[in-house]
């Protein structure tokens, strides 16, 4: 077995040591009921290199890689050239196999990257401090809405209709047991975002109010205007990006009001990968809140010779410390994932985001302007970043977005798969544009969809 | 006694005035290959940039709705080859896997396998989008699907929830679906039961989700004391959270009787599963009567740790939390392809799901590792893991026991760690100091201060990816150290002496929070 280094010498050399006859002396405490007389059934046996390479490489050609084929999804994870020296540096073994930072001396290539992080979340965020990360996107929603609770000493949210769906439901699924209300709504189909709705269902009870910035339809809000609504009433205004690359071009949350800001970082370093790992970014606008922030954060301190060193603190509001009473019951964040971020973030600098983020908007603008030419596709937003709606006559969006698959185009995200059974959603689909989409792309998605649209009405 | 290292050169023990061998100060403050490297603020620039794309343009026409940035970010860049430079330097100063022996205990720090890294990043599995039409990602699913039945089969357990991001988020999922089973019963119970020797994710869990924590004690033997625990359930127990093998490194062998008595009381049983590593394959938790287990495929399947993540930890569930488990699921359909359940549908075996955990289907990076992890040792290899880690983590125990004080020692063979105490160290030296002192002599340091059960616990994990060689060498340095500290060694308060950094002012660091880069003021 090409991992295990011991030799069957060394194995009964240990065992005399420790005074054992054999390996099953280790596991008497083990009891009889639970003892197997052998490997398991039911499993393979071990397998070489090649074989097992030949396995995975049968599954992975199984699937369409988004490369391979025009590509328009977003909804919460959107595809970006990644350089390649990315992927170099988070493979170095002193990174890759490193642990958490707990013994500082010996971790500070992941602690100073950590503090470089936090610098340009914070920034990028418009905030004044940003944690170390959370898992992902959805995962830091809901801990922002816990942490608003626990600020404002209110257990009311009041979530956008407008949110990610997914984000709605996992804040909803942890509020069913913390004894949280929450206050939700679907989206309404419009060119603008219903600010004016949003603001009457904040109340003096009310502890946050979540608005997503762009958001699920691609739509942009005025943040200003929330902020101060729920300032009004004692709330905080915590605000979801899920397409970090938007604030190259649009205001930061943090400027605009903004009292939490979270999101996914996904779209900056970390690939697609099906979902996970992603990277949760988590931030404040004032200082006076980082007590109550979950997760780690790393900090700025000197050594014994007066040498500048970073080290995790604040851990006071950890599990490892305080147990039962934590901010949160997370330990493992995703530190490799914002290593990732943070060195395309390095790569990008201030004129690269910006260059990135108007490359984003123009194709998009000219993807939606191309689409709306479709018969029987019209573009629902006024405002967007470079994701839009557009609206589909003729077939419901998840059919379509079906078959476009089966002509090689993957065309999108049916609100339809987002929001199952509402069927005033049925007819829209979210198409996102990214600098790796191409004008044959563009072109691609427009014939295929004008064929199939042609199919239904004939 | 073993030669301190195989190449038989001998350190010269003397040093200067100063207990140090300093040499003369350098100019730059480098020393040879220990490299300082300024932030990235220091060095970059708001104009650089390391990726070439077509220049802004202020006046393109935009549809951004009036938001258009108009302030600096403040962020700055690098070009490609001050970028990697940059964070090669910086990796320099860290301790990995790659480098030496890791024996952080409970943690498992382990070999991770390249092949794995290089499965992961095939693009039909790195290059997919998790909400692509499922006809186009059937492979990923496959994936999905295949490492569930190889958890399943492991732990002998009928399902799994595939979703939960780490292992917290998995303890999180076990617990909401024990949660979700009492309600849906019409019996919402108020209290969780935890030993004091747990992780402190287990009570920040249960009160995560809304439960009240309460301690177990502990024998002297450092298991769970079961009459106590039997004596504790009731009607408002929910549920108990016991680690097996347990965080003293002792496998609790009244498990099977206390998920008796649990059940008994109508509670449910989670088991956390961090230390499954010291039993896979050769023990189902599924034969000890559990009904929720987490299992951190970063450690017990080596997907990596990555300076701290990302994680991944599906939850093995019995038949009775089955159906509340969370959705997205994956399920093989009757015509052999798989299907990714998103909605809750009355026709499914999860009809009484709890909700949702996250945006999408877990940590499918990870499983790609992880199964290929699986495949490579297959049921014979994952049994050898476990049966060398344990006999690597006795061989240690035996080997300390007579200069270290090993509180278990005479409760029977350890599992995958071993575990001992600072009572014995002379003058004012505490494990601390002696974690410090194997920095120096090239080690990273065992798991400190935890459990909170033992005075200056230090949990030695070696895993079953280190050689004997390997083990000999730290048994020598750790066994030096040990008598350094027992003889009241002074010079061990300032240890390391030879790392990136001495040691960190943490006080100060939490006294005035300085957690992000600002420009300096004067």
């Amino acid at each position: 077995m090409r991992y295990l280094p011991l030799t069957d010498t060394d194995r009964s050399d240990m065992l005399a040591k420790i005074g054992a006859e054999t390996i099953d002396d280790l596991f008497v405490d083990v009891p009889a009921v639970a003892q197997l007389d052998g490997p398991i059934r039911d499993l393979p046996m071990h397998a070489s290199e090649m074989a097992v390479e030949r396995h995975m490489k049968r599954l992975a050609g199984k699937n369409l890689a988004a490369g391979d084929a025009p590509f328009f999804l977003g909804a919460g994870a959107y595809r970006h050239h990644i350089p390649a020296s990315v992927d170099t540096v988070i493979q170095r073994g002193e990174f890759l196999t490193a642990y958490t930072p707990y013994q500082p001396e010996i971790a500070q290539g992941t602690l100073q990257m950590l503090y470089e992080f936090q610098t340009q979340v914070a920034r990028l965020y418009g905030c004044a401090v940003a944690n170390a990360s959370l898992y992902d996107g959805s995962t830091a929603c809901w801990e922002a809405v816990a942490m608003a609770g626990r600020v404002t000493k209110r257990n009311r949210a009041v979530l956008s209709g407008a949110l990610h769906p997914h984000y709605a439901q996992v804040v909803k699924t942890m509020a069913q047991f913390t004894g949280g209300t929450i206050a939700d709504a679907q989206p309404a189909i419009a060119a603008e975002p219903d600010l004016d709705g949003l603001v009457s269902r904040i109340d003096d009870e009310t502890s946050c109010v979540v608005v997503q910035y762009p958001d699920i339809l691609g739509r942009i809000s005025d943040l200003s205007k929330l902020a101060e609504a729920a300032h009004e009433k004692g709330a905080l205004l915590i605000a979801v990006n899920t397409e970090p690359v938007a604030l190259g071009a649009i205001k930061s949350p943090g400027e605009m009001g903004a009292d939490i800001v979270v999101g996914e970082g996904q779209a900056i370093g970390v690939g697609l990968q099906f979902g996970g790992p992603y990277l949760g970014l988590f931030a404040v606008r004032d200082p006076k809140h980082v007590r109550q922030m979950p997760g780690r954060l790393c900090g700025e301190t000197s050594d014994a010779e007066g040498k500048r060193g970073f080290v995790l603190t604040l851990s006071t509001r950890e599990q490892h410390i305080r147990r039962e009473k934590a901010t949160s019951n997370i330990c493992t964040n995703s530190g490799l994932c914002a290593l990732a971020f943070t060195v395309h973030m390095t790569l990008l600098g201030e004129k690269g985001l910006r260059e990135l983020a108007a490359e984003n908007h123009r194709l998009a603008c000219h993807a939606a302007d191309r689409l709306a030419k479709v018969p029987g596709v019209s573009l629902l937003n006024n405002a967007f970043f470079n994701e839009f709606t557009i609206m589909v006559n003729g077939k419901p969006s998840r059919e379509l977005v079906r078959d476009l698959a089966d002509r090689g185009v993957l065309g999108g995200v049916s609100l339809g798969r987002l929001y199952p059974g509402i069927e005033a959603l049925e007819q829209a689909l979210l198409v996102a544009v990214t600098e790796t989409t191409t004008e044959d792309d563009i072109e691609a998605l427009a014939t295929e969809l004008e064929t199939l649209l042609q199919e239904t009405t004939a | 006694m073993n030669a301190p290292n195989k190449s038989g050169w001998k350190p010269a023990m003397a040093v200067d005035e100063d207990g140090l061998h300093n040499g003369p100060q350098t100019t730059t403050g480098n020393r040879a290959l220990m490299l300082e490297e300024p932030l990235l603020f220091e060095i970059g620039h708001a104009e650089t940039t390391g990726v070439d794309l077509p220049e802004f343009d202020p006046d393109a026409s935009s549809r951004l709705g009036g938001f258009e940035r108009s302030d600096p970010i403040g962020l700055v860049g690098l070009t490609e080859p001050e970028t990697v430079r940059h964070y090669t330097r910086l990796s320099r100063q860290n301790y990995g896997i790659d480098l030496g022996f890791f024996p952080l205990g409970s943690c498992t720090m382990k070999h991770n396998p390249r092949l794995n890294e290089k499965i992961a990043r095939l693009p039909g599995f790195a290059d997919v989008h998790p909400l692509a039409p499922q006809s186009t990602v059937q492979g990923a699913l496959e994936v999905v699907h295949q490492l569930g039945h190889w958890l399943c089969t492991l732990t002998g357990m009928p399902a799994v929830a595939m979703s939960p991001k780490a292992g917290a988020h998995g303890e999180l999922c076990g617990i909401l679906a024990i949660r979700a089973a009492h309600i849906a019963r019409g019996d919402a119970r108020k209290v969780v039961l935890v030993p004091e020797s747990a992780h402190g994710t287990n009570p920040a869990t249960a009160a995560f989700a809304g439960y009240e924590v309460e301690d177990i004690a502990a024998t002297a033997e450092g298991r769970v004391d079961v009459e106590a625990l039997k004596a504790r359930l009731g009607p408002d127990v929910a549920g108990v959270m016991i680690t097996n093998p347990n965080t003293c490194g002792l496998f609790e062998k009244d498990f099977r009787e206390i998920a008796d008595a649990v059940h008994d009381a109508g509670g449910y049983v989670y088991c956390d599963g961090a230390n499954f590593n010291a039993i896979v394959g050769r023990v189902r938790p599924g034969d000890l009567g559990v009904d929720a287990m987490h299992i951190n495929l970063h450690k017990t399947f080596s997907t990596p740790h990555g300076g701290g993540g990302p994680g991944s930890g599906p939850v093995v569930l019995s038949e009775a939390l089955a159906p509340f488990a969370p959705l997205p699921f994956v399920r093989q359909t009757e015509d052999g392809a798989f299907e990714l359940v998103e909605e809750e549908r009355r026709e499914d075996t999860r009809d009484q799901t709890f909700g949702r955990m996250t945006a999408f289907h877990g940590q499918m990076g990870m499983f790609t590792r992880a199964l290929t992890y699986m495949l490579s040792h297959g049921a014979d290899g994952l049994k050898q893991v476990a049966e060398d880690a344990v006999l690597n983590a006795n061989y240690i125990l035996r080997s300390m026991e007579d200069v270290l004080h090993a509180p278990f020692a005479e409760s029977g063979p350890c599992m995958h760690e071993a575990l001992f105490g600072d009572k014995d160290f002379g003058g004012d030296l505490s494990t601390l100091d002696l974690a410090k002192g194997l920095i120096d002599e090239g080690f990273h340091p065992m798991t400190v201060y935890f459990p909170l059960v033992v005075h200056g616990a230090m949990l030695v994990e070696p895993t079953e990816t280190e050689s004997k060689a390997s083990i000999d060498q730290f048994i020598t340095a750790f066994r030096s150290l040990v008598e350094r500290a027992v003889a009241g060694d002074e010079s061990l308060k300032q240890a390391p002496y030879y790392a990136p950094r001495r040691r960190l002012d943490e006080t100060g660091a939490a006294r005035k929070p300085k957690l992000s880069w600002t420009e300096p003021t004067e």
